[in-house]
């Protein structure tokens, strides 16, 4: 194999003119995890809130539940990316339209609430599932103590189905960091960007490619063992996973 | 808010969309599915066998792959096959690899760590009973695999390894980022030219929906009438 190894790259000077190579992948590690972690926040939220009127008996709720996330799960998240990103601000009225186009850090916005919904619709479909696991009893035990369906929801429900799901989580946490990539597409510089731009500087195509793998493999690891640890300590005593 | 859009952008170019675009997403899709459920399967029987390194290995590669963003699969091997076909042919210097085999060879490598776990899950759900009334009846491992097994698996498997094949339709979008004219590709290429980026676009999502949608309401089906024959 014809190819110039120097695995010294890393820490010679980047043409950006601020620090090393290094440097330049670590601020891309930072900014997807700061994505991811803004994605994941969103995808919590709406997902709870989807899944929800997914598992109400109401037949309305459980339709806009189901339309919900058919609309996020048969797109691609890259075509979902150029929909808020390029079409959206087309489609508002003028002026909100040209606020959006002038924010700041637009892509990375726009790549955390893209990504944030896409997986808000697979965080819907665990927590449905995890609330349909659940007992009827544990539903009408609640009702018969004098909650109301809210409080039923917040205090019986919600509380067993989240750790319930907690392992089918921790994957979709993990598909989340890794969707952040995508967003290379609409120009965010997160870690696979910066591995790519280091490649296109320094021709060093395999060592800027070698290292983005291994800080992915190292959040992978991180992430896995600190949801370990929670499922542990969170584990319900009597189901299989309990103590 | 729709005044200043020109939706006859698209009707000029669906030629070139469906019969560039999409035949090329199509091929992707449905060769990668086929090479990604081959190589999903032997890396299954792999991690099966019992040879424990031969199940570590297998195992490695699955978590490896499945712990990588495809955007960074995808640039690994845009870079690495054209050394891969070097030292297969014992070529002089690195071969040129055109941009179809490139993302098929990306896509195969990739798919096959998911649908390798599919196939196991397959392979562990059929009854013990079946491969020790496979032996008794003096099969080989192979024979066994082969007509007992891996048709059965297969089978139980079959929507599940679907959902993953229109999941995979969506992920070969995800060439765009080498600049290769598949459907999206086509359509961004389209959009940049004219300047149509809304209309391009819309229209993008929209076939991806529907197919998606389609797809996924066979599957559906095919999984009611696959119970009830059971």
């Amino acid at each position: 194999m014809n190819y110039n190894w120097n695995w010294h790259i890393f820490f010679e000077p980047n043409p950006t003119g601020a620090g090393t190579y290094l440097d330049m992948l670590v601020a891309g590690l930072l900014l997807t995890i700061k994505t991811a972690l803004l994605a994941w926040v969103i995808a919590l939220i709406f997902g709870t809130i989807i899944g929800i009127l997914r598992s109400l008996p109401s037949r309305t709720a459980s339709w806009i539940g189901f339309c919900y996330v058919e609309f996020f799960r048969n797109m691609p998240l890259l075509v979902q990316l150029f929909l808020w990103f390029f079409v959206l601000p087309e489609l508002l009225p003028r002026a909100a339209g040209l606020w959006l186009k002038q924010l700041p850090n637009a892509p990375f916005w726009t790549a955390a609430i893209g990504v944030g919904l896409f997986m808000s619709a697979r965080v819907a479909v665990q927590l449905a599932a995890g609330i349909g696991s659940l007992p009827r009893g544990q539903k009408n035990a609640a009702t018969a103590l004098g909650l109301t369906t809210a409080q039923g929801y917040r205090y019986v429900l919600l509380p067993m189905a989240f750790r319930i799901i907690l392992p089918p989580l921790t994957s979709e946490f993990l598909n989340t960091i890794k969707n952040t990539s995508v967003a290379i597409t609409i120009g965010l510089i997160e870690l696979t960007g910066q591995a790519r731009a280091m490649q296109e500087f320094s021709f060093q195509v395999f060592e800027a490619f070698t290292a983005a793998t291994v800080m992915y493999l190292a959040i992978n690891i991180v992430v896995v063992t600190g949801m370990r640890f929670l499922e542990r300590s969170l584990a319900i005593p009597g189901y299989i996973t309990g103590k | 808010m729709f005044d200043n859009l020109d939706f006859d952008v698209i009707r000029r170019s669906l030629p070139y969309l469906f019969l560039d675009g999409m035949s090329f997403t199509l091929m992707l899709t449905g060769l990668s599915a086929l090479g990604g459920l081959i190589f999903g399967t032997l890396i299954a029987l792999m991690r099966l066998s019992g040879y424990r390194l031969l199940g570590r290995v297998a195992g490695l590669y699955v978590d490896f792959m499945r712990s990588l963003p495809l955007v960074l699969v995808i640039f690994w091997f845009y870079f690495l096959v054209p050394y891969i076909g070097q030292w297969l042919t014992g070529a002089s210097r690195p071969i040129r690899v055109g941009a179809f085999t490139s993302s098929l060879v990306t896509f195969i490598m990739f798919e096959a760590a998911y649908f390798s776990e599919i196939m196991r899950a397959g392979i562990q759900s059929i009854s013990k009973g079946q491969p020790a009334a496979a032996s008794a009846l003096g099969l080989t491992y192979s024979q066994s695999m082969r007509y007992i097994v891996l048709p059965q698996a297969f089978r139980n498997m079959l929507p599940v390894l679907l959902t993953q094949t229109i999941v995979l339709f969506q992920d070969t979008s995800l060439v765009y980022v080498l600049s290769i004219p598949d459907f999206l590709g086509a359509a961004s290429k389209v959009a940049q030219r004219d300047g149509r980026l809304v209309e391009m676009y819309l229209f993008a999502a929209a076939v991806y929906f529907v197919i998606s949608c389609v797809a996924s309401y066979g599957v559906r089906r095919l999984q009611a009438r696959i119970a009830i024959v059971r």
